[in-house]
């Protein structure tokens, strides 16, 4: 999976660089934020903007990195969804458990207020 | 007589096969003639349930043996669509994995829920020489 990483301070925004997220590429996406929360990066931003598709297994790899991230009193934020995928989340009502932001910019400047 | 479509694609157990067969799923959405509902919603469900189908067979059903085969049918007529996949394997429960609701922070266990949601009929019927998982959605 292509994943375009920024740091800004201590918040690591990752840009999914693909179309579709599903059970053949989320591991590698879990694996990077298990990789970044080793590291004592827990403040994430994903950036969604990219992707058309997501299934359950990328749905879960999102909730996997939410979980980590609130363990280590971190926070794990999405921004710029597409309809479709936005209407996956309403679907298995995944809103409610993730902050979600129209843009990259009201996503990092959540995590000043 | 209404005239029927028949696909019929077998592919290697191995996820990187999901995005093709998923895009066939839209193409067929695209390609129903008569269908007076929203095709564009029609084309992202059936390849998220393609995908969803299919990925429970190549992880769950198949236990991710690279070297088996999974088969995939979708029928479309003018009143239904049925997709079927085909496993060789172990197979699942779908009435335990249909009841067990994912919790907001559960990981996995959507994939199934999600078909039903979306579908309007699930059925896995275990066969001696195989198992099929059936779904079903209503064009009409």
């Amino acid at each position: 999976m292509q994943l375009n990483m920024t740091e800004q301070g201590d918040i690591v925004i990752i840009g999914v660089e693909e179309e579709r997220m599903d059970a053949h590429n989320s591991g590698d996406l879990k694996e990077k934020m298990l990789q970044l929360f080793d590291e004592g990066k827990c403040n994430l931003v994903i950036d969604l903007s990219k992707v058309r598709f997501i299934d359950s297994s990328g749905l879960g790899a999102l909730v996997s990195g939410f979980k980590n991230a609130s363990a280590r009193e971190g926070s794990l934020k999405l921004c710029s969804l597409q309809p479709q995928v936005r209407s996956m989340f309403e679907l298995t009502r995944l809103h409610r458990v993730f902050e979600i932001f129209s843009t990259q910019e009201e996503a990092s400047a959540s995590y000043q207020a | 007589m209404s005239k029927q479509v028949i696909i019929d694609i077998t592919v290697p157990n191995q996820t990187k096969y999901l995005g093709m067969v998923g895009r066939i799923g839209e193409s067929i959405a695209y390609s129903l003639k008569g269908y007076l509902g929203n095709r564009r919603e029609l084309a992202y469900h059936l390849n998220l349930v393609l995908t969803e189908a299919l990925a429970n067979a190549i992880c769950h059903a198949n236990n991710s043996d690279p070297d088996k085969e999974v088969r995939v049918t979708i029928t479309a007529s003018d009143r239904d669509l049925i997709i079927r996949v085909f496993d060789h394997g172990q197979g699942f429960d779908l009435e335990t994995l249909s009841q067990k609701k994912a919790q907001s922070c559960d990981e996995g266990g959507r994939g199934i829920q999600i078909i039903h949601k979306l579908m309007d009929q699930v059925r896995y019927i275990r066969k001696e020489d195989g198992n099929v998982l059936e779904i079903t959605k209503s064009l009409n």
